[in-house]
């Protein structure tokens, strides 16, 4: 299928399919295994301007929009959803900026982020603020010129190797979740450190560590928008990304698939390639069926916030929904194709269905993204 | 500095097929590529810009598709393309490959260094590079790993040998050829791709670059191949069999019989 790709997402996929497969699919095994930051990988990406993709073009970006980004992403993680997922969560911790940030905030943060001089990361999930974010607990206290943060972050990706943080913290407790306000945060800023790493089932390569805040003092120059858009700025700034969440998904599971189909094709039982049963053949069909229509809803997803449409909610919600639902049902299939072998860490199988797992989880879990439809079909209904 | 680089469009496999009849290879449903070691000198080309300033060209001989090649390089950083095309340079040999690029580089005008790959996957030769630097009669330094300085018009190499390396002090303007242990080529960059679909591509005629036409092409070229064929596999062989402990002692026999 064509997909219909304008000329320049025809060459994003093209050089993020060279990436993937000559520099970061010979490494996922290692870092996955070693769960080190995998920064000559970043780099890589930042010298073929992967960076810049999703960055307006005046402050260094190519100006492209979501499904650019989708496509990126959907190609890094066929090869390794871990190293992936650093380089959409840069993504997501750039966003609030580009969407929210002013003339002097965007100049000086974006052109370092898309030249991938540095990397971002974003951070409104706490212990007990999950899918309820509006429980979040971190502080912002104003005081003069400044902003006082005391709390802590957890399970955020990027912690400690990202350079530049977008963090929502309250600055009035009262007002619930209208109280919550957008900060950047610069790593190195005293009273703002790094706790514990976590160890993870899957993505590995990528960092996910806890932020602390202790009396950490920021210029008020770094709140985005205005006190109380908090949740505006991670509501629209989730509009954004989910997508790309969909885009992990669907490239976890394309690349589960071409590991099911190679060792089809080449495992031999009874004489005869097993890819020429019947059992087998059939799984490998739906799973390239349910690929396609997984890709379907997340490029149409896509396209539809690209094109300025407001109410995207309920579409990239589905598209987050589907396609990390299709994720996990074909890593598992593949795991069961490659039979003992798929189980084994001697081939990429299982390593799919690990990372496949989060894609239900994180930026919402499928159980909040059906909230998501269901209200709104709710909603839609009522009118 | 102003760096030339000099690339070759290969078809990309090892496995190149020779039509009996023809003698010529089966290019049908190859894809053609970058000559493997023309990347390496693409690369070094770019560094040498990047650190010195100036500017890189990219040059090459070929059918119109080759402008793709070309592209190519400057989606990884080269500045300006030129593509000599004409049916008079069809059949070239080494001899008249690099007379033609010779000619079309004094059209270029003034360079310092003339990068090429060490030789083509398909033919093989390793002496366009070489035949350039006779025909501009420059100084030339063949497999070159590593560029260590470059300084007041000279230039500081490092060439393999078989038996290990010379360091040699090279005056400019002059033609290096350089193997695959000097650098790791860079993937393509974003904004390389979208300046190189939009670069315009330098097409130059035999009549542009006031070639001799008894200098081109078949006639001007004194290689004549006579016959390219496939060899005949060798077979046969012997298999050893018996324990590890047996099969080496049996290798150890046989080997002391082959080798006097």
């Amino acid at each position: 299928m064509d997909y219909l790709l304008t000329d320049e997402q025809k060459m994003i996929q093209e050089l993020t399919r060279k990436v993937a497969q000559e520099k970061i699919k010979p490494v996922a095994a290692k870092y996955d295994q070693s769960e080190e930051f995998p920064w000559d990988i970043m780099k890589i990406l930042a010298q073929s301007d992967l960076f810049a993709i999703f960055v307006p073009q005046e402050y260094g970006g190519t100006g492209g929009g979501v499904l650019d980004l989708c496509i990126a992403t959907e190609e890094l993680s066929r090869a390794c959803a871990g190293i992936a997922v650093c380089y959409a969560a840069s993504a997501l911790g750039t966003f609030p900026i580009i969407l929210f940030g002013n003339e002097e905030q965007k100049k000086k943060y974006l052109p370092d982020l898309a030249g991938g001089k540095k990397i971002a990361g974003f951070g409104i999930t706490e212990p007990e603020a999950g899918s309820d974010a509006s429980a979040i607990k971190t502080t912002a206290k104003k005081e003069g010129d400044h902003y006082i943060l005391n709390g802590m972050k957890h399970f955020i990706t990027n912690g400690g190797d990202a350079e530049t943080y977008t963090v929502i913290a309250m600055t009035d407790k009262s007002k619930g979740a209208r109280g919550a306000s957008a900060f950047i945060l610069d790593k190195g800023t005293p009273g703002f450190t790094f706790g514990k790493k976590e160890d993870k089932l899957g993505i590995r390569a990528s960092s996910t560590r806890e932020l602390v805040f202790t009396d950490c003092k920021i210029p008020k120059e770094n709140l985005l928008s205005k006190e109380g858009m908090g949740f505006i700025v991670t509501m629209k700034t989730f509009d954004m990304s989910r997508p790309g969440v969909a885009a992990q998904a669907l490239g976890i599971a394309q690349g589960a698939l071409d590991e099911a189909v190679k060792y089809a094709k080449e495992r031999r039982q009874f004489g005869k390639s097993i890819s020429s049963f019947q059992g087998i053949q059939w799984m490998l069909a739906d799973m390239a069926t349910e690929i396609e229509a997984a890709r379907a809803l997340v490029y149409s997803s896509a396209r539809e916030i690209d094109a300025g449409r407001k109410d995207v909610g309920k579409d990239s919600a589905m598209a987050k929904l589907f396609a990390s639902d299709v994720a996990m049902k074909v890593a598992t299939d593949a795991v069961q194709i490659l039979g003992g072998y798929g189980y084994m860490k001697d081939y990429p199988a299982e390593k799919y269905m690990r990372d496949a797992k989060i894609t239900q989880i994180y930026e919402g879990t499928n159980q909040i993204q059906r909230n998501i439809i269901a209200l709104k079909l709710i909603k839609e209904m009522a009118k | 500095m102003h760096i030339i680089v000099c690339i070759k469009q290969v078809p990309e496999t090892t496995e190149v097929r020779i039509n009996p009849e023809t003698n010529t290879l089966i290019r049908e449903g190859v894809k053609s590529i970058i000559n493997p070691f023309d990347v390496y000198a693409i690369e070094e080309g770019v560094r040498l810009k990047e650190k010195f300033g100036g500017k890189a060209t990219i040059i090459t001989m070929g059918p119109p598709q080759a402008e793709a090649v070309l592209r190519e390089a400057i989606s990884m950083g080269i500045d300006e393309g030129i593509l000599l095309s004409d049916r008079a340079f069809a059949g070239s040999d080494t001899w008249a490959t690099s007379y033609a690029l010779s000619t079309a580089i004094k059209k270029i005008g003034a360079f310092d260094l003339i990068v090429c790959g060490k030789q083509a996957s398909d033919g093989d030769t390793a002496q366009v590079g070489p035949g350039i630097s006779a025909h501009l009669d420059i100084p030339q330094v063949t497999y070159v790993k590593k560029i260590e300085e470059i300084k007041d018009n000279l230039a500081r190499v490092e060439r393999m040998t078989e038996e290990g390396f010379e360091i040699i002090a090279v005056p400019l303007p002059a033609l290096i050829t350089v193997v695959k242990e000097i650098n790791t080529p860079r993937l393509p960059s974003l904004k390389g791709m979208m300046r190189a679909k939009q670069a315009k591509i330098i097409h130059w005629k035999a009549s542009d670059i006031e070639a001799k036409a008894d200098c081109l092409g078949l006639s001007g070229s004194p290689t004549q191949v006579v016959k390219i064929f496939t060899p005949v596999p060798r077979v046969g062989g012997q298999m050893l069999k018996g324990e590890t402990r047996e099969i080496v002692e049996q290798l150890v026999e046989a080997l002391r019989k082959e080798i006097p």
